[in-house]
């Protein structure tokens, strides 16, 4: 018991948490895309594949320039074909976008593993860190958001433009209609596939742009599916998130503390150390499962406020394709 | 009609794999070579003539559990459901028939049956999770499967490190074989077991017996084509979601005990060997048709038993097999939905040209 409690209180040292938010950047920039993608009404069944096609697209072109930065363009390209492909699939042929999603999901994935074979290994090639000047030294504040880089920043941004754009926006508003109620938006004039084309390529990007923070800025460089599972964790993230930015990105920085609190814990269970870094991945799953629950949703209904911060649910047309007659 | 909707099939298919061994013709590889290596570091070259009985067999001892895994899926894409979970199905069947062979001690044939029944209980247990967690719960089957998949891959971790660690020191490279009399009775000289053969058959010719001449079947295609019509029209719905659970679960549990006491004949972390995921693969490639589902698995299993020489031979990485299998299934997909496409264009042109 006192074990789980010293791993506990180390938790809040300001090391710790600055170390949970530089190492969520990844997971936020996907977890934003794929929002913006279920948000239009289209899931991208693929992250897990795709981003970590796009990581190694990242590192390959990271590391054959010398300029870090261009790896993020180059990731965020092969996130856009892939889920350009998710959307011509459903929109235009009507196929199944779980199945298409499924299938791009294990060949992206095979395809990293092979062409990423000769890159195993190879020194890495990092995002420098860059403290921003003033905010940086505030006590607290300043070491955990602070003093880590651009990509780093750049993912706090990311969070926050979505949540303007989604919610504060004319634009926002038709993003969330097309998801919705394809059929109003249509009759007000607005190009549902279209817009729904535009959004999935835009989540793509995001979910792109997280797999090279993943393999140029969380964890260096290239080895056999360095990014394994995370994008299944995205997917579910998304749901326990109700489809909304700032919840989910409470659900990714969550996430980053619960992988935090296993490594904490092997000092205290070492026979466990196989095990332990992998619980993270079933105890958020699960935790989804228990946020979803029929029983305790009903239960919710009683109390309007805990409500509209519990309750997600999702965008209606989801998952369907539309069609002009 | 049969024949439009094979050439849909086959010439994306063909399109896509001509360009690829054009890629690996400028890549400097001959594209045949590849084909060769696979073929023969599974079934030998001439196919059953020339290979050894070894690989033969382990060709045939992995075309087990990805049949028995798809026909499991057959049942559950009937009933609308995507059973993602079934790699955590396999995995607990596994553990279960694993648990029978180390622990009980009776007569070998009674061992090896309790061993098969407790590897689908175990699968068919795990499945049923799922199906309670989508039915009573309301939670997704995809989140519920997955999420179910990690636990069952942190018992057998916890399992092959901890109470069924290996004598002397404990690795994550699995368990100590298994004790003679548990494992699947077996041809001389290789993996080779005609029981599971046969228990793979009989379960594709079950799945197929399903939705060919039983109300159950017909029931099960009704709840998952429309869901409230069928309720309405006095189907229990969540009880026909659970039976396709526990129907596909036990199957994929048969599958982890084929990997457990036919294949590996000990537990290792991937029990499973993907072959879960890759069933999905089979199933959407086979148009959920289960006489497809045979030659397409073999097919897989050639790939999974050889693709490991390209590495030793050709200096490609292993992947590659996993890379045509993808390749594969989406321009299958994707031709079938161009095909569809075009037909309902014809429709409506036609439609408009005779409204006139």
């Amino acid at each position: 018991m006192s074990g789980f409690l010293n791993a506990f209180g180390q938790m809040f040292d300001t090391a710790t948490i600055a170390s949970i938010v530089a190492g969520a950047s990844a997971l936020m920039f996907a977890t934003m895309g794929e929002t913006i993608s279920e948000k239009a009404g289209v899931i991208n069944l693929s992250v897990d594949g795709s981003m970590m096609l796009a990581a190694l697209a990242g590192f390959v072109v990271a590391f054959e320039t010398d300029i870090v930065w261009l790896g993020f363009p180059a990731a965020a390209a092969v996130g856009v074909a892939v889920a350009l492909l998710i959307a011509f699939a459903n929109i235009k042929l009507s196929l199944n976008q779980v199945a298409v999603g499924f299938v791009l999901f294990a060949l992206t994935t095979e395809l990293s593993r092979f062409m990423g074979n000769s890159y195993v290994g190879r020194p890495p090639v990092a995002v420098p860190a860059w403290d921003i000047p003033g905010l940086s030294s505030i006590p607290f504040f300043g070491p955990v958001l602070f003093q880590h880089n651009l990509i780093v920043y750049l993912s706090y941004m990311t969070v926050i433009a979505t949540y303007l754009f989604m919610y504060r926006t004319r634009k926002g508003l038709e993003l969330q209609g097309i998801g919705e109620r394809p059929e109003a938006a249509h009759a007000r004039g607005i190009l549902v596939n279209k817009l729904r084309y535009f959004y999935t390529a835009l989540g793509g990007a995001l979910i792109g742009i997280g797999g090279a923070a993943f393999s140029l800025d969380v964890k260096l460089g290239w080895s056999d599916r360095p990014t394994r599972n995370l994008g299944w964790i995205v997917l579910a993230i998304v749901i326990f998130g109700g489809w909304h930015p700032l919840r989910a990105a409470i659900g990714v920085l969550l996430f980053g503390a619960l992988q935090a609190y296993a490594i904490n814990l092997i000092p205290e269970f070492p026979s466990l150390s196989q095990v332990l870094p992998s619980i993270p991945f079933p105890a958020m799953i699960l935790a989804l499962v228990v946020v979803n629950w029929k029983a305790l949703l009903k239960w919710l209904d009683r109390y309007p406020f805990l409500r509209a911060i519990l309750r997600s649910d999702p965008p209606t047309a989801i998952g369907t394709p539309f069609e002009v007659d | 009609m049969t024949r439009t909707r094979m050439t849909t099939v086959l010439l994306p298919i063909l399109v896509v794999l001509g360009s690829m061994a054009v890629l690996l013709l400028l890549a400097g590889t001959n594209p045949w070579d590849p084909v060769r290596t696979i073929v023969e570091g599974s079934i030998g070259w001439p196919p059953f003539e020339g290979g050894s009985g070894r690989k033969v067999g382990d060709t045939f001892m992995l075309w087990v559990p990805i049949a028995l895994a798809s026909a499991g899926l057959i049942v559950t894409f009937n009933a609308g459901m995507w059973n993602i979970g079934i790699e955590g199905q396999i995995i607990m069947g596994a553990i279960a028939a694993a648990f029978v062979a180390r622990e009980v001690s009776v007569s070998r044939p009674l061992l090896i049956l309790l061993a098969i029944l407790a590897g689908a209980a175990g699968g068919m247990l795990w499945g049923l999770l799922v199906g309670v967690l989508r039915t009573a719960g309301g939670v997704n089957e995809i989140f519920g499967g997955l999420g179910l998949d990690f636990v069952a891959l942190s018992i057998t971790t916890y399992l092959i490190i901890g109470p069924w660690a290996r004598s002397g020191v404990a690795s994550t490279s699995g368990t100590n074989p298994f004790p003679d009399d548990a494992l699947l009775p077996s041809l001389g000289g290789s993996k080779l077991s005609p029981l599971a053969i046969a228990i793979a058959v009989v379960a594709l010719l079950g799945v197929w017996m399903l939705f060919r001449g039983t109300l159950y079947g017909l029931k099960l295609k009704a709840v998952g084509r429309n869901r409230p019509s069928s309720f309405l029209m006095g189907i229990p719905t969540n009880r026909y979601l659970l039976g396709s659970f526990m129907i596909c679960g036990a199957l994929a549990g048969l599958a982890g005990t084929s990997q457990a006491i036919g294949f590996h004949h000990k537990l290792i972390p991937a029990i499973s060997g993907n072959f879960g995921f890759l069933a999905i693969l089979v199933v959407l490639l086979a148009r959920f048709q289960p006489v497809w589902v045979a030659p397409i698995s073999f097919f897989f299993a050639m790939i999974a038993v050889g693709s490991p020489g390209l590495s030793l031979r050709l200096d490609l990485h292993g992947s590659l097999g996993g890379v045509l299998q993808g390749v594969l299934v989406l321009s299958a997909m994707l031709g079938l939905g161009w095909a569809a496409y075009l037909a309902r264009r014809r429709a409506t042109a036609a439609a408009e040209s005779s409204n006139e």
